[in-house]
């Protein structure tokens, strides 16, 4: 088969930093190439060079594409040749219409009026390509993240794309939109359409590319075709072998820590709506207990009702910490009751990403750190230093902005900062969303060290592989309620998803 | 521990270029005028009179950093001021109430005001651009409605001396007045005492990064311009009233947003709200309280104004919070909240004041000067984003 891009020699530098050296790239025409990589292996920068953020006579090295040496100056020109890259973050306007975002920059127009019947009839075509039916007109806000990111890929093709560049499309998918997803993508290659795709999820690289790259610390470490070997990529990606994903455990489980009774809670906005239906659940002194479900079956409104109805109104129910029934009904409450909480949403709700490690850390138990509200700075870097050492971050010092840190040491700023509270119990928001499987394995095993220091651990994930292999015990949730409980022995993604399903077809039990 | 490596010079000052930044421009700006005008720019009596003249801006923008850190502004602090030098002027001089209870009582009604703006800001999250823009045209119209359109004074002494008072001298009767050169000398060597007391303490913990050369020049600085200040004072009237309450105020909200918890808080919230309130900070409490702090400022400075008019008049305050915000943002603030200080806010505030004291010396017409302001402002947030673009 022909390259229809090929990138020889690509070598970038930011002042101090050699994001990448030496990068070969080769991409057949007509195939689906994924590239592998742990956060900061230089995915993102190579994806920007090839489609001109950082233009030509930035880097060094050469891009060929179809056939001649491209010289982009921006995403204009690469756009111009159908090179077209759909970010992780999703470039679309949510108060304007799904036609109005598709023709963006890009309107049809006679004499700078718009063609709005000509704009409607293409858009309903194009949605068609990309399996939606929603009317051209409706706004894109009101659309869940998965549809969104079809509204995306019908963009790409308004504009006559030949090579589709998608950055982790389903990181922020649930499971059956992500398999649309793919689906889709396998559909574009039947029709001639050449994909680069950037992702952490070994099993849906398996599924659609032809050839992987992967890239470590910047460079090119391997190249490898159908059939791929999960185990081969991950070796290439940490660059060692990996006996094992999840650090082994011998569970010493205790009393009763936490129970919640008869939560209910309804949508902040929508009064009628309820979002938790009835949930009870308990988490014992020493446990990792999961609860799994699909996006947006309320899991993390469930977590977020419970510590300091940061989620919600009409909240009802009750809350239990080694059988006292307590008031977590404001996070300062829930703080004190010995609760803690990490956020899925690490930079919009976990940290203050323009201050340094030490102020995160210590920000949820300032008084811990200072006399009479006066702030001991001494007290306070012993702190952020201790906890810097205790969960192995990557820094040159504590007084690192965390927005320069990567995934995985950000989650662990994050959970410096409860450590810091001295919870009883830690419910984990998809604590490893988003960071590479050499850090995923740290945070496991950072999880299984507070269970072994007898706290009591929630983890809400989305990864059902990783649920399986943390916990003591799995809750099933779907549409607001608890659908199952499973042990860790009786467990798998079959039982699991078969729960969902049947919950699905009985309403909610 | 690995103590991170002490930085050379160059970078240090490159990577504090921000604050030496302004603290330079400052000097330059005053180099220029004092030269400019032939010397009258520092003569004794027109140093005092800039001291008097930007009393109430300085002490404003104190309150309005810790509005903008939190991510907020404040439109209505020209008007209260405004308003509570006119309710002052009317509980004075037509109910002839003593002044101690007026002083306070427009303390409490300058609270209440932010209080009522605050309110709604914090808890029904209205944006404070609207809330404040009404209360800015709400105290405007209640200044011309509690002076009924004329003018009203003039006060008593004691009210005076809020702003045009002097502190006596206790030692003798001519000049240079000995307690202002005493008073100055001591607050150089506070400030000596305490800089150097914090650097030990920095270092003990590994957390100090600014080299010897660098704190010793800045110290020596400050204490010669602390000295001659107080000598050129001295050899007029010796050291105003408002001097020292400015200097009381910056020391304590110097402290506050530096050292203590509450400070803290404050620029968390203006970082990032959410994470801030799933953090356990008490958000809208915060919120609501720096506004409460304004509206208490706003009220003092506006007493502090009318004060040294010997005046309430329907026009005071009529643009002051324009001054105030460029103070904040020359000093430094971000727009977005979650950063700026107050010794920042402070020069900025300055910065203004020796602009505006030095071209009306010059004799440059009211015109110019508003441009020249206009382009300064703009000039310092430029150079804010250029430098963050360099080094981000």
């Amino acid at each position: 088969m022909t390259a229809i891009m090929e990138m020889r020699g690509i070598t970038k530098t930011f002042p101090g930093v050699k994001a990448l050296s030496n990068v070969n790239l080769s991409v057949a025409q007509g195939e689906i190439h994924a590239i592998c990589g742990e956060n900061g292996a230089g995915k993102s920068t190579l994806m920007k060079v090839l489609s001109g953020v950082y233009p030509h006579g930035s880097y060094d090295g050469d891009i060929h594409y179809e056939g001649d040496t491209v010289a982009f100056k921006g995403i204009a020109d690469s756009e111009h040749r159908g090179i077209i890259i759909i970010h992780q973050e999703l470039a679309l306007v949510p108060l304007l219409s799904i036609a109005e975002n598709i023709f963006l920059g890009n309107e049809i127009t006679h004499g700078g009026v718009i063609d709005w019947p000509e704009t409607y009839t293409r858009t309903r075509e194009l949605l068609k390509k990309v399996g939606l039916s929603e009317a051209p007109t409706t706004p894109v806000g009101k659309l869940g993240v998965g549809k969104q990111q079809l509204v995306e890929i019908a963009k790409a093709l308004s504009k006559k794309v030949k090579l589709l560049i998608l950055d982790e499309p389903t990181a922020s998918l649930q499971e059956n939109d992500s398999q649309k997803l793919l689906d889709l993508m396998l559909e574009l290659k039947a029709q001639g359409i050449t994909s680069i795709i950037i992702s952490h999820k070994l099993n849906e690289i398996r599924r659609v590319a032809d050839t992987v790259t992967v890239l470590r610390d910047g460079a090119t470490v391997s190249t490898m075709s159908t059939p791929i070997s999960e185990e081969r990529i991950i070796r290439d990606m940490v660059g060692r072998d990996m006996e094992s994903r999840y650090p082994d455990r011998t569970p010493n489980i205790g009393q009763v820590l936490m129970e919640v009774e008869g939560w209910n809670v309804w949508h902040p906005e929508q009064a009628e709506r309820q979002m938790i239906k009835n949930v009870s659940f308990n988490v014992r002194a020493g446990e990792v207990v999961g609860i799994a479900g699909l996006m947006g079956s309320g899991r993390t409104e469930l977590a977020m009702s419970v510590f300091g109805k940061s989620y919600g109104q009409n909240i009802s129910g009750q809350v239990k910490i080694e059988g006292q029934a307590v008031d977590t009904s404001t996070v300062n409450r829930a703080i004190d009751a010995g609760l803690a909480y990490v956020t899925e949403d690490r930079k919009g709700l976990g940290l203050i990403l323009e201050d340094p490690i030490i102020r995160n850390t210590t920000l949820s138990a300032l008084q811990k750190v200072s006399t009479r509200s006066v702030l001991d700075r001494g007290a306070e870097r012993q702190v952020a230093e201790e906890y810097r050492r205790a969960l192995r971050i990557r820094t040159p010092g504590v007084f690192q902005q965390v927005m320069n840190l990567s995934g995985g040491n950000q989650q662990k700023v994050v959970l410096s900062k409860w450590l810091f509270t001295d919870p009883k119990v830690l419910i984990l928001d998809e604590p490893t969303r988003g960071i590479d499987v050499g850090a995923k394995f740290e945070i496991y095993n950072i999880i299984n060290e507070l269970a072994a220091q007898g706290r009591g651990i929630v983890m809400i994930s989305s990864e059902m592989p990783e649920l399986l292999g943390m916990c003591d015990r799995i809750y099933v949730m779907n549409e607001g309620a608890f659908v199952g409980e499973l042990s860790r022995e009786d467990a798998s993604q079959e039982r699991i998803m078969s729960m969902i399903v049947r919950g699905d077809k009985h309403g909610g039990h | 521990m690995a103590v991170t490596e002490t930085p050379t010079m160059g970078s240090y000052l490159r990577s504090n270029m921000r604050e030496y930044g302004i603290l330079i421009a400052l000097v330059l700006i005053m180099v220029f005028f004092q030269v400019a005008t032939d010397g009258t720019l520092l003569r004794p009596v027109n140093l005092t009179n800039l001291f008097l003249q930007n009393s109430y801006i300085i002490i404003m923008a104190l309150g309005m950093l810790l509005v903008i850190v939190t991510g907020h502004i404040d439109l209505s602090v020209g008007s209260v001021a405004g308003f509570v030098g006119a309710l002052a002027a009317v509980m004075i001089v037509h109910w002839q109430l003593p002044v101690p209870v007026v002083f306070v009582a427009c303390l409490l009604a300058g609270a209440l005001i932010g209080a009522a703006q605050g309110y709604w800001i914090a808890y029904w999250r209205i944006p404070s651009f609207i809330v404040t823009l009404a209360g800015m045209l709400v105290f405007r119209g209640l200044t011309l409605w509690l002076l009924e359109g004329a003018s009203v004074g003039p006060f008593p002494k004691l009210f005076q001396s809020l702003s045009t008072g002097f502190v006596p001298d206790f030692f003798r009767d001519e000049k240079p007045n000995l307690t202002a050169m005493i008073l100055g000398a001591l607050a150089a060597g506070a400030i000596v005492w305490l800089s150097v007391r914090a650097r030990a303490r920095h270092q003990r913990y590994g957390i100090e990064d600014e080299p010897f050369v660098v704190f010793a020049v800045k110290n020596a600085l400050v204490c010669f311009a602390l000295l001659f200040i107080s000598y050129l004072l001295a050899t007029y009237r010796g050291l105003p009233n408002v001097l020292i309450t400015m200097a009381v105020l910056i020391s304590a909200y110097t402290f506050l947003t530096q050292s203590t918890t509450i400070g803290r808080r404050i620029y968390a919230i203006g970082g990032n709200e959410k994470a801030a309130k799933l953090s356990g900070i008490r958000t809208d409490r915060l919120t609501f309280l720096t506004f409460v702090n304004m509206g208490m400022l706003a009220a003092l400075a506006g007493m502090i104004f009318a004060a040294r008019l010997n005046t309430a008049t329907p026009k005071a305050g009529v643009g002051f919070e324009l001054d105030v915000i460029a103070a904040v943002f020359i000093g430094g603030a971000s727009m977005s909240g979650g950063s700026g200080k107050i010794v920042g806010a402070v020069i900025g505030a300055f910065i203004m004041g020796v602009m505006n004291n030095g071209m009306s010396i010059l004799g440059i017409g009211i015109d110019y000067q508003q441009v020249i302001k206009g382009l300064v402002l703009l000039a310092a947030v430029i150079f804010d984003v250029y430098n963050k673009n360099k080094q981000g």
